[in-house]
């Protein structure tokens, strides 16, 4: 699904990935932690496409793909989803217009014709009910005056509709209370399938007690400096990151 | 010191005063006679002038554009397309054609149109139809003075038409009230005047919309407005005026006490387009005035705003928005006036800009003057580009980076047309928003 190999990245002049390497198969659920400053969201945006960060070394493979030349729309299209750590307040589209644009995008980069808007409706409000939001959200703004767990709510809501074949959640559980997190852990797990894979990104723990990871890689310093199954995470929770730092580049 | 050399108008004002409507009435002989001494006096509004440092209007004085004179109330319209026309014109409203200035009876549509309600010519009230002289007298002039500037005494001095609109006491008009303005000449000059009386507890919707074809030309219009106690008025104002046009349009309102005014102004065409907006609030009286000015091109568009709350517990709420690309330039200097007296006013005002290429240009200023100690005013002005952020965003979800823009774009500027309460002209605007922008990737259907 995913092959990262010696992966560095430099925002302006400043080095922050330092030589990055993680394979992720079809299915499996990796988390990645590490303390503030460490490279995490780097990884995310560089993942997605975002500009502002130059590649200066090493390679990411997406299904056979290089992804590093590909426009963002183009990876979301050809199924790379980020659920982000902030979502944007969109003024002015509705929620319901950019799920159907988003949506038709993707059928039309697969030469898929559009979908029917009576079929939409239907499978929109499934979805919505399904992660226990009120369906007036579908008519509002995308984002716009919405809660933080709305917010979470509706990036899963987006990934649901879409059905990506690589999730990558950043920091998907800061700000939400410990409902709002449940909520939106079990729309995680009901998309776990043999064909869909994820990456959380996460500082903590605790939301690896929703969605069970196969595999647990710490970063630091922009490079991953362990990796081990979900009893990492644990021992992080335990330690801290503090007795892992030291191991860069050892 | 400078001198002000005689404008050209002045010079040419004697071949048609004769021409222009009223020379029975001597007190609006006295009018026109010291509206021209003014105008005389200063010529057009100068960049030195506070109010017009970003605008210059020196092309109309060397442009020399000439008033449309010889009938009153049948203007030839053969020249002009008969399905243009009826383009322009909204079917779900009662509508008056003006055509260069004269107001067209025959392309008028008042069918239904409950008796005690007028809607005529001004000339034509003037000259005594239906008895409306004295009103005429008590009213034309009150709620803006030549003193304003020399735009207002031009247009006082050299107005050819106008539409004088009277809707009596408890008077709920059930259709909306279409002025449309057309100017079918090249070189022409459209000086119209409109009052528009709202009286106690009546309600009514009216929109001024201007249209031209792809000529030179100028329109200079007036309409004064009073909104009695309790009274409402929705007024909308369609300028989509032809690319080469200049426009100058003042709104001059008085607000009585508990009375409603909103205003929705578009500012979509003309080479030059200056728009005036100004209220005055009585006790505990509303408004709300909206405005969206889209420029492409070279286009110049100015919009000057004053509130003037004048007693207590008036409430006020203002929001422009400007979208500007290629090397237009937007003007927004929005005045709100808190007189001493103003207790407990509540006032907020807004001008968000979005630039769309390096070479556009917004100036915006807001003015806050407050003389009373316990009100609540608030201001905010932003002038920006889209925000790579949400561009970003939309296109993680697949949308690509031209339809991104296209969408913000389109979804800043819909804000305000989402505004406008009647179907046929939001419509009408929605199709000019979409005509004057990219929208590849845009569906009308927005949802």
């Amino acid at each position: 699904m995913l092959k990262i190999e010696n992966l560095h990245v430099s925002v302006g002049d400043k080095p922050i990935l330092k030589g990055i390497n993680l394979q992720v198969k079809a299915g499996e659920i990796h988390a990645i932690m590490g303390p503030n400053g460490s490279g995490k969201s780097t990884l995310s945006h560089v993942l997605s496409g975002k500009a502002g960060y130059e590649i200066t070394q090493g390679s990411i493979t997406y299904q056979g793909k290089d992804l590093t030349e590909m426009p963002p729309e183009i990876r979301a299209r050809e199924g790379i989803f980020l659920a982000f750590q902030y979502p944007v307040e969109i003024p002015g589209v509705s929620n319901i217009y950019l799920l159907k644009a988003a949506l038709n995008a993707v059928r039309k980069h697969h030469g898929q014709p559009e979908v029917d808007a009576m079929d939409f409706l239907t499978l929109v409000k499934h979805k919505v009910k399904l992660l226990e939001m009120d369906e007036k959200f579908l008519y509002r703004a995308v984002n716009e005056g919405f809660s933080g767990g709305e917010k979470k709510r509706n990036e899963i809501l987006q990934m649901a509709i879409l059905e990506p074949k690589l999730c990558i959640l950043d920091e998907t559980d800061s700000g939400l209370d410990i409902d709002a997190l449940k909520v939106v852990a079990d729309g995680v797990n009901s998309l776990r399938s043999p064909d869909r894979s994820f990456v959380m990104i996460t500082h903590y723990q605790r939301l690896l007690d929703y969605i069970k990871p196969d595999f647990v890689h710490v970063l630091a310093h922009g490079q991953i400096v362990k990796s081990g199954g979900p009893e990492l995470a644990l021992e992080l929770e335990e330690k801290g990151y503090s007795w892992l730092e030291g191991q860069v580049a050892a | 010191m400078s001198t002000v050399t005689t404008s050209r108008y002045v010079t040419e004002y004697d071949a048609i005063a004769a021409k222009l409507p009223g020379q029975n009435l001597p007190w609006l002989q006295q009018l026109r006679k010291d509206a021209l001494a003014r105008f005389s006096a200063n010529g057009f509004p100068s960049p030195r002038e506070e109010e017009w440092r970003y605008t210059n209007v020196s092309a109309i004085e060397k442009k020399l554009f000439s008033p449309v004179l010889g009938f009153v109330s049948h203007p030839n319209l053969q020249t002009v397309d008969a399905d243009w026309l009826k383009s322009q014109q909204l079917e779900d409203a009662w509508s008056v054609v003006l055509v260069n200035g004269h107001f067209s009876i025959d392309h008028s549509k008042l069918d239904g149109l409950p008796e005690d309600i007028s809607i005529m010519s001004i000339a034509d009230a003037l000259v005594g139809a239906k008895n409306f002289s004295p009103l005429l007298e008590t009213y034309l002039g009150r709620a803006v003075n030549i003193a304003e500037h020399s735009l207002i005494a031009f247009n006082t001095a050299w107005f050819t038409d106008g539409v004088f609109v009277y809707v009596p006491a408890k008077q709920v008009l059930a259709k909306p009230i279409q002025l449309l303005n057309i100017v079918t000449e090249a070189d022409a000059m459209a000086t119209t005047r409109n009052l528009v009386i709202v009286a106690e507890n009546a309600e009514a919707q009216v929109i001024e919309t201007f249209a031209g074809l792809n000529d030179a030309y100028l329109t200079a219009t007036v309409t004064e407005v009073f909104v009695d106690q309790n009274a409402q008025l929705t007024l909308y104002k369609l300028q989509t005026e032809s690319e080469k046009a200049y426009h100058f349009g003042g709104t001059y309102v008085k607000q009585a006490k508990d009375a409603r005014f909103t205003h929705h102004n578009f500012a979509f065409g003309g080479l030059l387009a200056r728009c005036d907006i100004h209220t005055e609030l009585d006790q505990a009286s509303e408004c709300e005035l909206n405005g969206l000015y889209l420029g492409v091109k070279r286009q110049h568009l100015d919009n000057h705003t004053r509130i003037n709350h004048l007693k207590p517990h008036a409430i006020s709420r203002e929001m422009y928005k400007g979208v500007l690309d290629d090397r237009a330039r937007g003007v927004f200097q929005g005045r709100v006036i808190v007189a001493e007296d103003a207790q407990k006013t509540d006032s907020l005002m807004n001008n968000r800009n979005l630039l769309l290429s390096n070479e556009a240009e917004a100036d915006t200023k807001p003015q806050l003057e407050i003389y009373a100690d316990d009100v609540k005013c608030g201001h905010g002005v932003t002038v920006g580009q889209l925000d790579e952020k949400s561009i970003f965003y939309l296109q993680s979800r697949c949308v690509d980076e031209e339809t991104a823009r296209n969408m913000l774009t389109f979804a800043f500027a819909n804000e305000m047309v989402d505004k406008i309460k009647i179907k046929s002209l939001h419509d009408k605007v929605l199709e000019q928003v979409l005509a004057r922008f990219p929208q590849e990737g845009v569906e009308k259907d927005w949802l």
